[in-house]
């Protein structure tokens, strides 16, 4: 049994053995192989906050490796009632064999793996970390650029409450990517990721300026300014709509520079981007189904055959 | 010795020695020696060492701590001595050290922490990164924490 909480709890090798798996996947995600790895295993989907494509892709992932899906929101159960994590957490230990879990609270899903004893995947905890996410962002970014090591990367927007981009940096530097952390000031990376980052031998450089960033680039990875996050609307407003990418911001773009996205998004990536080749969010999106796939398999003990499908 | 011109000794408790110069009050505050009883204690500040220079020292009557009280007060006075004192001499010398993790002494001081709901029942747990530069993150939401913040969360 193993929990995913933070990018801590897998090494290189791991990553690159489960990036593996999901690519051996992939005709299972697109639908064009049928493999009932998960037949009979039952994944608890909960999401105490808004989800479209995580909740999606794992129902996805579950259901094409013929498992089942028992969903909770916080909306309409216990949990409106005042019901504890811990609490809930027991029936879910009760009703499924591995949990999703996504709160608004950091530390919920570490919190969730110390109460019971089913695997847990942490789908994204208040600003803290979104591993899944992670898995499938380096997924898309090595099916671009054939590999993770020593890639120019550059993250963008909300990097203080942005889970993706804490949980990405920390992965990225481990495969020693130069990191650019474009942000404004007042959305800064927190001051320990930052010191995590440079405690590995690679370059961080925290800039407010996207457009000089951009020609060096070989991964963009734009983020929405999360307003649900802000203490406050005044301190959102100062900065909502700061950065916004056009196709023509790209013009001078090394050719195989991807564009990626968690999405939503706002107005922060311009629709004359997505026809451009950089364009690689919605591919992104998809990805999440085979490196959930892959995820699942592995939490559950579950081998992928070499060949899947015979 | 000079130190021990200015209180006289006691005959049953505790003394904690070479607690770095102007702590000795974040100590009591750690220990929580001043909550709710009513057992003398004696502060001295200031006075010279020749370990650590200036030093505060504390002792607390017909009080013995124990050891999870030690482990608190290896959060700011790590190099700290305590000795237990019966009948006027010492009859115990206890160690301080800094736990990997600190298990119900502190809580969480991160606002959006999953243990700030007083309803949750898992124990509260604080994770030492590193010991020298001090670094105590949580274990739950990973952030870290200031000495100063933890010292108004003690539990």
């Amino acid at each position: 049994m193993s929990d995913l909480i933070t990018m801590d709890d897998l090494s290189n090798d791991e990553i690159l053995e489960i990036l593996d798996t999901a690519e051996r996947l992939l005709p299972v995600a697109n639908g064009d192989v049928y493999a009932p790895l998960l037949q009979g295993k039952v994944l608890g989907n909960l999401f105490f906050e808004n989800s479209t494509r995580t909740r999606m892709s794992f129902e996805s992932a579950m259901k094409r490796l013929g498992g089942e899906v028992v969903n909770l929101s916080s909306v309409g159960s216990s949990v409106a009632k005042g019901e504890t994590l811990y609490d809930t957490m027991q029936m879910v230990d009760g009703y499924s064999d591995i949990a999703v879990i996504r709160h608004p609270r950091q530390g919920a899903a570490q919190y969730s793996a110390d109460a019971i004893g089913i695997p847990i995947l942490n789908a994204g905890d208040g600003a803290g970390n979104h591993p899944t996410q992670t898995m499938l962002d380096l997924f898309t970014i090595r099916q671009a650029h054939g590999t993770l090591d020593g890639l120019n990367v550059v993250l963008v927007g909300d990097l203080r409450y942005g889970r993706t981009t804490h949980s990405l940096s920390h992965a990225l530097v481990r495969f020693g990517a130069k990191l650019t952390l474009v942000s404004p000031d007042s959305l800064r990376m927190p001051t320990e990721i930052v010191g995590d980052l440079q405690s590995h031998d690679t370059e961080v450089i925290e800039s407010e300026n996207l457009s000089g960033a951009i020609a060096d680039a070989d991964v963009i990875y734009m983020t929405r300014i999360q307003k649900e996050r802000f203490p406050d609307e005044d301190e959102y407003a100062k900065v909502a709509g700061i950065y916004k990418m056009t196709a023509d911001d790209l013009a001078g773009a090394k050719s195989g520079m991807i564009v990626m996205h968690p999405l939503p998004r706002v107005d922060e990536i311009d629709p004359s981007v997505d026809s451009t080749k950089h364009a690689r969010y919605f591919q992104q999106a998809f990805n999440g189904v085979p490196t959930r796939m892959a995820l699942l398999c592995r939490s559950l003990g579950v081998e992928v055959p070499k060949e899947v499908g015979e | 010795m000079s130190e021990m011109r200015r209180v006289t000794a006691i005959c049953n408790g505790t003394v904690v020695d070479h607690i770095p110069a102007g702590k000795s009050l974040r100590v009591m505050q750690m220990l929580r020696v001043s909550v709710g009883r009513s057992n003398p204690i004696s502060l001295v500040m200031n006075v010279p060492s020749g370990k650590i220079g200036r030093k505060d020292v504390l002792k607390i009557e017909d009080r013995e701590l124990t050891q999870e009280e030690l482990d608190r007060l290896a959060l700011i006075a790590p190099n700290a001595s305590v000795a237990i004192i019966r009948n006027y001499s010492v009859a115990e010398k206890r160690q301080i050290e800094l736990g990997e993790e600190l298990v119900n002494i502190a809580r969480c001081t991160f606002w959006n922490c999953i243990t700030q709901d007083p309803r949750e029942p898992l124990p509260h747990k604080l994770r030492v990164v590193s010991k020298n530069p001090l670094e105590i993150r949580c274990s739950y939401c990973g952030r870290s924490q200031t000495i100063d913040q933890l010292a108004e969360s003690i539990i």
